[in-house]
């Protein structure tokens, strides 16, 4: 009698680039989102027209092949100023995720590492975390001249804090594994203990919030800006946009929505990435894959 | 019990405490002159030298400080550079509307988290669960502003169900100040409800796999009762928190929404201050919202107890 | 002579997943009068578990199926009711117990709570009678002190206690029958005596039936009046408690009983006995007897075709699923 084979066991996981998309589809959607736009907001000059040419004859116009998205209030081509709108968000977004991560690295890593700065540092960032973010960068921006630097300072500071934890919790849990017990038991110096062990443990979790982070400062920088909080208004960006056309919400809707619309697409790109990054970096839930 | 309460009230003193320290440096250590800023482009020399007296930025740093937290801590919050009236009362003025909109905005918030976030794990895996989660991932990636004009174009101007902006007072009807309410709670409301959401799904996700959901089905246990007797009390403790977390965010959201639909509250006030750098009232709302952001959170962390009978201090 | 309390009649449930289909029962039929009680034994995996699940119907909703047989209980058939119908008999008319004590009360409602809903729910008492039945109950399963720890939570019960909170819950209701699923094999030994003691009084003052499953024969030894044995989802042995201890008749029942450690005098076996080979996957249908690859008697024949049950000779309530009966008990 022959025993029952068991099934053949689905041991091989197809490697490649479309076994890749099929299982992350909203990661590659996101990244090509946001590809597609760094794109498009470097070559703007190329592609969009003139963002800053008023043409008061030819004001609120409606979309059309002439505008693709219209025109606004001062004959503007809202597209133009769409696209370059992109630029400051995007360039906002990737310094405040590169300043915070590694000034909140360099903290964090002094937090888990040293008991002194850990309990001093942590009660400031209690305090610093009970400001609402919005309000901080008002304040800071509002104590100095406008401009695209103070802008990212502002954002910077409110956005330390989850950094310094998340980096702080990693070199905690890091630290009490036994592989660094047996290499500090061994004698292995601090510097290569932080190279070879801590570090690349605090990669992936940084990288995951640094999507969120970057999130969060496009989020707070178009408020800003929509508030007259931001950066100099000759400059477009979307926010301003909103705020400048608000009153033809009625009249022009696309004034309005073209920058909306383009705003909440590149943030939920960024989310997408951030959470399918998430998925595949996260020990836990990538094993499930 | 008593001794955790102490703790944390005093723990609490010492967060506002920073907060207020934070705030002063910030003015005093950011780029540029404070002085020449408020005081604008045009102003004479002697303008901003009144203005740094006014201020009392030409004492040493600790003395200010001190001056200025006494006065803090008995209730003067500083006075407006532009209408020389004291900000604690500017903001007593404009309280009512920005408290409104916080009510209505954190009730319906969590009751429609809640039920999407119970609905979504009860039908985990269905074409529900999946809206729910991609229209939570969308929530939180819209900017306030847009939601409010988007709502505000199709609600007030398209369809002409609700007003378009402003703001009427309780006392002048029911019907009239909800309305005016309801869209400005929907657009402040939606990335709250998308985390609140977000975490009800997964901690209810847990419960249900626990042993004891199948007892209570043992039992007989209906189904409502199941889901919010049962699992959601047990899921509280990660929800509550998360609940407490998200009103940084709706505090920050109030200034955005009071502008897009005109409501003349606390958030308004702020925004006018911008434009003219009217810091002292800057000053003033910081610190009034981040005392309720630290007492609210405060107010979680002791819910703890009601919810988890395990969790004793 | 009466209908039986329960008849399960070729019960089949099986689950679903990506990877294919388990078999975990697959043709089971026992049957409990009022009253009385049955164990049901085998190892991990026989589908006994299984087997309790489904008479209330508490497999996990997507997974698990009951595909084929009849439950019959006090003549109605459970597999045939809708989730309400069955609602009124879960808690009601059949009480059932967990094997985690640990894990098995909600954490966050008072034990008094838990035991009181049951009440309110089938009998429609009001807060105050449910709560005084709630104390009578815990007074019944004798946790001192009843009328002040009815507002205790589980986390201050230890787990012998809470297994008793589990059973003053499920009698609560006053059911004909409990259903037990290993209540004592997550609790020390000495607890264990206890509450098995504890079930057996509750039962005589009761008059429910009880079905016990367990993988422990000295268990079923104490406790039950009659013992289904189980293998690879079907019943391969039948029989009066004595008569199965004194005279196993099916192959596996006797590796069972000769794989137990037993301190005989002057018979010290150096090594526990143990069967060879494995229990056969679950996901491919076994054709023929399911214990014929590791059984020393088996023929040809009892690969190719499923042997019914036949008695044993002189025990006319004893049957064991083998068709080389006579052989083995010769043996």
């Amino acid at each position: 009698m022959t025993v029952a084979a068991a099934p053949i066991a689905r041991l091989s996981r197809r490697n490649g680039l479309w076994h890749f998309l099929r299982r992350n589809p909203t990661l590659v959607g996101g990244v090509v989102v946001l590809v597609l736009v760094a794109l498009a907001a470097l070559a703007a000059p190329l592609i969009a027209g003139d963002p800053i040419a008023a043409k008061p004859m030819n004001r609120l116009k409606p979309p059309s092949s002439l505008n693709w998205l219209g025109t606004d209030q001062l004959g503007r081509d809202v597209w133009a100023r769409t696209v370059y709108g992109a630029r400051i968000s995007l360039v906002v977004g990737v310094a405040v995720a590169s300043i915070a991560m590694a000034v909140g690295l360099m903290i964090g890593l002094l937090a888990g590492f040293s008991r002194a700065v850990e309990s001093v540092v942590m009660r400031l960032l209690d305090g610093l975390m009970a400001i609402p973010a919005i309000l901080l960068a008002i304040a800071f921006v509002s104590l100095s001249r406008a401009s695209v630097p103070v802008v990212v300072a502002a954002i910077v500071l409110p956005e330390i804090p989850r950094v310094v934890r998340l980096v702080r919790a990693v070199v905690l849990s890091v630290r009490e594994q036994p592989f660094v017990e047996a290499a500090v038991a061994s004698g292995t110096r601090l510097p290569k203990i932080l190279r070879r062990h801590i570090l690349p443990a605090t990669v992936p979790p940084l990288i995951v919030q640094a999507t969120y982070v970057a999130a969060s400062a496009i989020l707070i920088e178009a408020a800003l800006s929509f508030l007259g909080a931001g950066t100099p208004p000759e400059i477009p960006t979307w926010g301003n946009m909103i705020a400048s056309s608000r009153v033809y919400l009625g009249l022009a809707p696309w004034t309005i929505f073209g920058p909306g619309l383009a705003l909440a697409l590149v943030v939920l790109a960024v989310n997408l990435v951030g959470d399918g990054l998430r998925d595949r970096l996260d020990p836990r839930i990538a094993r499930r894959m | 019990m008593l001794a955790f309460i102490i703790r944390r009230l005093l723990s609490t003193v010492l967060v506002m405490g920073l907060v207020g320290v934070f705030i002063f440096l910030l003015l005093h250590l950011s780029p540029g002159d404070p002085a020449g800023i408020i005081a604008g482009d045009n102003a004479t020399p002697a303008q901003i030298e009144a203005i740094k007296t006014s201020l009392g930025l030409n004492d040493p740093l600790h003395l200010q400080f001190g001056r200025w937290a006494l006065r803090v801590v008995s209730g003067d919050l500083g006075i407006s550079i532009f209408s020389n009236v004291p900000v604690a009362t500017l903001i007593a003025q404009r309280v009512w509307p920005t408290i409104s909109l916080a009510f209505t905005t954190i009730v319906l918030a969590v009751l429609l988290a809640l039920a999407a976030g119970v609905l979504a794990a009860w039908k985990a895996g269905s074409l529900l669960d999946r809206l729910v989660m991609i229209l939570s991932v969308v929530g939180f990636s819209v900017p306030v502003f847009v939601v409010g004009y988007l709502l505000i174009y199709v609600f007030a101007i398209t369809l002409r169900w609700l007003p378009v902006q402003g703001y009427v007072p309780l006392a002048e009807g029911f019907w009239p100040w909800a309305s005016h309410l309801v869209l400005p709670s929907l657009a402040l409301g939606l990335a709250y409800v998308a985390l609140i959401a977000r975490i009800t799904r997964t901690a209810m996700l847990d419960v249900l796999a626990e042993d004891y959901m199948r007892t209570a089905r043992a039992k007989g246990v209906a189904t409502g009762p199941m889901l919010f007797k049962h699992a959601l009390k047990s899921a509280g403790v990660p929800i509550v928190t998360v609940v407490g977390i998200g009103i940084a965010l709706l505090i920050g959201g109030v200034v955005i929404t009071e502008t897009v639909f005109n409501l003349p509250g606390i958030g308004r006030l702020v925004v006018d201050a911008i434009s003219k750098r009217d810091y002292p009232i800057i000053q003033g709302v910081i610190l009034l919202f981040s005392g309720v952001y630290v007492i609210i959170n405060l107010l979680v962390d002791l819910s703890y107890t009601l919810l988890d009978p395990r969790i004793r201090y | 002579m009466t209908a039986p309390l329960l008849e399960v009649e070729d019960l089949k449930t099986h689950f679903f997943n990506e990877d294919g289909v388990t078999r975990a029962v697959d043709g089971l039929s026992f049957s409990v009068a009022a009253q009385e009680t049955v164990g049901i034994v085998g190892e991990s995996g026989c589908g006994k578990t299984v087997t309790a699940l489904s008479i209330l119907h508490l497999l996990p909703p997507r997974l698990g199926r009951i595909v084929g047989g009849r439950i019959l209980f006090e003549g109605t058939d459970l597999t045939r009711l809708g989730e309400r119908q069955l609602r009124q008999v879960r808690g009601n008319r059949i009480g059932m117990i967990f094997q985690e004590p640990m894990t098995s009360l909600n954490p966050v409602l008072s034990i008094g709570h838990q035991i009181a809903e049951a009440v309110r729910i089938h009998k429609g008492a009001s807060a105050a009678a449910a709560r005084a039945r709630a104390q009578e109950m815990l007074e019944l399963v004798r946790i001192p002190d009843a009328g002040r720890r009815l507002d205790d939570y589980p986390h201050q019960f230890s787990g012998g206690m809470r297994q008793r909170v589990m059973i003053a819950m499920a009698l609560a209701c006053d059911p004909k029958m409990l259903i037990a699923d290993e209540p004592t094999t997550a609790l020390d030994v000495t607890i264990q005596a206890q509450v098995l003691k504890l079930m057996l009084e509750l039962k005589a003052k009761t008059g429910a039936a009880i079905v016990l499953i367990t993988h422990d024969l000295g268990v079923v030894a104490e406790t039950c009046q009659r013992v289904v044995v189980m293998y690879a989802g079907r019943k391969v042995e039948e029989a009066p408690v004595k008569q199965l201890f004194a005279r196993p008749a099916h192959p596996y029942t006797r590796g069972l009983l000769a794989s137990i450690a037993r301190g005989k005098a002057g018979a010290r076996a150096k090594r526990l006995r143990e069967i060879p080979g494995m229990v056969p996957s679950l996901r491919e249908p076994i054709h023929g007897c399911a214990f014929a690859p590791r059984c020393a008697f088996a023929l040809e024949a009892c690969r190719l075709e499923q042997p019914g049950l036949a008695p044993v000779a002189g025990e006319p309530e004893h049957q064991a699923a083998c068709l080389r009966l006579p052989a083995v008990l010769a043996s």
